[in-house]
């Protein structure tokens, strides 16, 4: 059995922890629950950025633990939990519809993206390559999240939990991409989120609820 | 590097003022200064090039080269005629109570925000940086279509988030993907994602991780492109947010995501030696083409079916990107101007024959030629235009496409004539009544604005028949460059 | 083959058989204290064990031999997994016998059996237990053969004692592989052995019963046995999870009997500490419908396929 060093050890931890925090957001129903997987997603993401700077000695990466620690720990489930509270959908309980068929499609991904990641795994000189694969599993899961659910809020959580794939891969395979790009990455995602924000209330505004059925009235040939 | 710094201070300065400002009369008069104003830099910008060649400027982060300081030119003409047009649009649009003076307000500052979020995006040598300008501008006209807050114009903004924002997120995946394979080569600093650093060493990058990058790239910026079957954002999007923004949409926003598509190319073409990106461009932009032709049948909505005019016409850009070659990278870059200018040309009048009939749907649209001469054969020239009729330019883009597809892609040509004649008999055939027969229309507040309108169609003619000798040289150039 | 494998072999099985019931009686003391409850004597289970042997069986007319035969073969089912199961040491006699998937087939055998037997008689609480018995293991098997087959990809073999021995003798370092089959393999061994939540041991209301059910025509000496034997699966389940996820203090493969000695003590500190923890987990959490036993097992499923893949990615 190789023996990895402590830290990408414990990198692979958290990568899989994050995988499986991305499958329990697939089921999740309640959306309080929902937000408090994303954050403790954002907080496996911020610590395995924190151990990729106190390894490579990147100034950087410690910028970019602490933004995700600020931004995805803190300011987006407070964003969300605020907006959850004005609208006062803090009860809503999505009905899921076929759950073991989502988590086996869920596996399917998992399998798929494991595979795409192997190849490229094999050419990386990181210790950590190999989280490429969990990074593309976690992304490709949100979007199966985003395809299952009907309620905005859902939607978006799967949209930012996707974020955190991505920025996994960014961090913890290639050792975090350059300073300005992770930046202007972060600032997207919160206007994003505040745009979303007001999106919402208009949303409830014009049509009484959030639940994305009514917003299927644009077909071909309407 | 003071036009670059101009370029994109004239509308980040803009946007800013206009938040502040925005809600005055003279609002839309500061929408046409800083437009004009990014005009003039850019024709400077242009010219600089011309001169002195490609540069580099500000520690590498931003490269200009024949191409894209075309589509900078481009991006800012078109924008500044889209801002003349939208001052007495818009206004039309307070008088009848659709918008108010705080939305304008949003609208004018976002809509220089989205100038500039394009022109950083194809002025930026940073795959990252031009992937977070493509994500701003993703984030600019959301608040953009769903600017009347009605439920189809927050139902198609939502659309449009959602799925730009999924498809700009494989985008990401697929710039990480490159950063990956550079950074063994270039050292993980800010250099590994320069685009003109990576063009230095792309005949060393990692084939296989090139190859499922470029797909992800591809999915990602072509969402935006809105290459079928990722296209179910565009038409609603068109649909249902401002004619200005349709236009800027269809003719701009399109332009820049195939651009960075072609970017992309360029660099796995350096390192997979088969066709591999080539086939993936040639198939998906085929795809396009032929669903949009026949969809466009069955559309009821007269931006709904711009909307998939477009769809057609990015699909055949991306084909003739695909296809490579300097007469066919030269088609493209040629279709992409006369592309821009009929099809914002087009949403223009569109846009004044609906607020004249009250209504999107084609079928209470009658008679505008009866009614007003300008914006009735503003439609059907543009209707011309946009079908490939001669002597507008995209009759010669189009054939000189078709020519190269037939020794290049044989198998292909059937395709794009059956589409390309479906989309004729289809478009024609909603378009004719709308413009002849009994008019329903009703007069106006305000004149339209038809100048930018006849300008767009004249430059269109103008390409179609004689292109100026710098032009020319000028597409040569770059279709070089694309390889 | 040395004389320390032989007499490992027998202190194994032997072991097995005696310290069966007292787990479930050390369980349910334990039970009783977190509940603050007075607690039942550890020896319980023995008592009842030995006055049901001393009476005498009542078989019901109809009941075919499968009802008679069903209590012996369930019972050395148990005996037999105890055997091949490396509790105390790798090298012994049963070895070669000791595979994963002969296990999982022992354990299966064993349901079958049970459920023929209670639908044997005809009465409805019999039939409804065994279809109740067969869903639950339609669910859980598949997620014990994935735990399985993660520690047999670790190792490179599907034989137990080389499993444990490879797990036992590694580095030490995180695996969040053996992690994730570590939690769905004590979600399988809850739903297997009858525990809350999904089937309650202690329970009198045969509407909810599922284990039990299958027993309610059993008396005397059978139902002496199918006791001992669910006891006994009870303690193969734990020996199975302390020998995969704690391996430590099973003797290796050269048999001395220093390693044997510290065996049996480690062995038994562990079981008392797992028995505590299922206790633990008893009284935290409650019994859930029988229709939300997927909603319990196919999260556990999932857990075990994920350790596979993680473990085929990660290479830990």
């Amino acid at each position: 059995m190789s023996a990895l060093p402590l830290h990408a050890q414990v990198i692979n931890l958290l990568a899989a922890i994050l995988l499986l925090l991305a499958f329990a957001m697939l089921t999740q129903r309640r959306v309080l629950s929902l937000i408090d997987l994303f954050a403790a997603q954002g907080l496996a993401l911020a610590v395995s950025t924190g151990i990729v700077a106190a390894y490579t000695g990147q100034a950087h990466l410690w910028w970019s633990a602490g933004i995700t620690l600020a931004l995805k720990v803190v300011a987006l489930p407070w964003i969300l939990h605020r907006l959850i509270r004005r609208l006062d959908v803090k009860w809503d309980v999505e009905r899921l519809v076929n759950v073991p068929t989502t988590m086996l499609i869920g596996i399917v991904l998992v399998v798929f993206s494991f595979n795409l990641a192997v190849p490229i795994s094999q050419l990386s000189g990181t210790i950590t390559r190999a989280t490429l694969g969990i990074a593309m599993a976690s992304v490709m899961l949100s979007f199966l999240m985003m395809i299952t659910r009907r309620k905005a809020i859902p939607q978006v959580i799967g949209f930012l939990s996707m974020e955190n794939g991505l920025f996994f891969a960014a961090t913890s395979a290639t050792y975090g991409m350059p300073m300005v790009v992770e930046l202007g990455i972060a600032l997207d995602v919160l206007v994003g989120v505040l745009i979303l924000g007001v999106f919402f209330f208009q949303i409830r505004e014009q049509f009484d609820s959030l639940d994305l059925q009514h917003l299927e009235k644009l077909q071909e040939g309407e | 590097m003071i036009e670059i710094l101009a370029v994109l201070g004239f509308p980040l300065a803009g946007a800013a003022a206009l938040a502040f400002t925005g809600a005055r009369r003279e609002a839309p008069a500061v929408n046409i200064a800083a437009s004009l104003a990014t005009l003039v830099a850019s024709l400077a910008l242009t010219a600089r090039v011309f001169v002195d060649g490609p540069l580099l400027a500000l520690d590498r982060q931003f490269f200009v080269d024949p191409f894209n300081v075309f589509l900078v030119a481009l991006t800012a003409f078109v924008g500044f005629t889209t801002a003349v047009f939208s001052r007495p649009y818009m206004r039309i649009e307070e008088r009848h109570g659709r918008v108010n003076a705080a939305r304008l307000r949003l609208y004018h500052s976002m809509y220089q925000l989205f100038q500039f979020t394009m022109l950083l995006a194809l002025l930026t040598n940073n795959l990252g940086i031009l992937w977070v300008a493509m994500e701003a501008a993703t984030l600019a006209t959301v608040l953009l279509v769903s600017l009347y807050r009605t439920p189809a114009s927050l139902e198609a903004a939502w659309k449009y988030f959602i799925l730009c924002g999924v498809g700009i997120a494989q985008a990401l995946f697929g710039t990480i993907l490159l950063f990956f394979a550079a950074e063994k080569l270039l050292g993980g600093g800010g250099g590994a994602l320069l685009w003109t650093a990576l063009d230095g060493v792309k005949g060393q990058l990692e084939p296989t991780v090139l190859s499922i990058a470029f797909v992800f790239l591809l999915v990602g910026y072509g969402t935006k492109v809105g290459l079928v079957p990722l296209h179910n954002w565009l038409p609603d999007a068109h649909a249902e947010g401002p004619t200005p923004v349709s236009a800027v949409l269809s003719g701009l926003l399109l332009n820049v995501a195939l651009y960075a598509v072609v970017r992309c190319k360029v660099l796995v073409d350096g390192a997979v030696a088969h066709g591999f990106a080539r086939d993936l461009m040639m198939g998906f932009g085929l795809l396009s083409v032929v669903v949009a032709a026949f969809l466009l049948a069955r559309q009821k909505d007269a931006k709904r079916l711009f909307a998939y005019s477009s769809i057609e016409h990015m699909g055949i850009m991306t084909f003739a990107f695909g296809m490579g070659g300097p007469v066919a990278n030269f088609a493209a870059l040629l279709h992409m101007t006369v592309h821009s200018l009929t099809k914002s040309a087009i949403f223009y009048t569109v846009g004044h024959a609906a607020q004249k009939a009250g209504t999107q749907v084609i079928e209470d649209i009658r008679g505008l030629l009866t009614l007003s001469p300008a914006i009735g054969w503003g439609l059907v020239l543009g209707t011309l235009a946009i079908l490939g009729m001669p002597p507008f330019g995209v009759f010669a883009s189009e054939f000189l496409i078709l020519t190269t597809a037939m020794n290049d892609a044989p198998w292909a040509t059937p395709f794009l004539l059956v589409a390309l004649g479906v989309a004729f008999a289809s478009v024609f055939a909603k378009v004719q009544p709308m413009v002849f027969g009994e008019p329903t229309t009703k007069r106006l507040p305000e004149r339209p604005a038809m100048v930018p309108v006849f300008v767009h169609l004249g430059l269109v003619l103008m390409l179609g028949l004689w292109i100026p000798p710098f032009l020319a040289e000028w597409y040569r150039q770059a279709a070089r460059l694309i390889g | 083959m040395t004389a320390a494998g032989i007499l490992s072999q027998f202190l194994q099985a032997g072991l097995a058989l005696a310290l069966a019931p007292l787990l479930v009686g050390w369980v349910a003391m334990c039970r009783a204290w977190l509940a603050n409850r007075s607690a039942p004597p550890i020896t319980l289970p023995y008592r009842t064990i030995r006055k049901l042997f001393a009476k005498d069986a009542v078989v019901a007319h109809n009941a075919s031999p499968i009802f008679r035969l069903t209590p012996y073969v369930v019972f050395g089912a148990m005996v037999c997994s105890a055997a091949i199961i490396p509790s105390l040491a790798t090298e012994v006699p049963f070895a070669a016998a000791a595979d994963a998937i002969a296990l999982v087939g022992l354990f299966a055998l064993a349901r079958v059996f049970i459920a023929l037997a209670a639908m044997d008689i005809g009465t409805a609480f019999g039939s409804l237990g065994a279809r109740r018995e067969m869903f639950v293991g339609f669910l859980a098997e598949p997620a014990l053969l994935m735990v399985l087959f993660t520690a047999s990809l670790i190792s490179g073999s599907t034989s137990l004692p080389s499993i444990v021995d490879t797990l036992a003798h590694r580095e030490l370092a995180i695996y969040p592989s053996l992690a994730f089959s570590g939690v769905a393999f004590t979600m399988v061994s809850l739903a297997e052995n009858a525990r809350i939540p999904v089937d309650n041991p202690a329970t009198h209301l045969e509407l909810t019963m599922i284990h039990e059910a299958m027993l309610l025509e059993y008396s005397a000496r059978h139902l002496a046995l199918l006791e001992w034997a669910s006891a006994l699966k009870l303690l193969n389940y734990s020996c199975i999870g302390l020998a995969l996820f704690f391996p430590f203090g099973i003797a290796g493969g050269d048999g001395d009997w220093g390693a044997i000695a510290l065996a049996v003590p480690a062995l038994v500190a562990k079981l008392g500490a797992g028995g505590f923890a299922l206790a633990l987990i008893e009284t935290v959490s409650a019994k859930m419908r029988i229709f939300r036993a997927p909603a319990f097992l196919g999260p556990a499923f999932l857990l075990a396929v994920l350790a596979m893949l993680v473990h085929l990615l990660l290479g830990s």
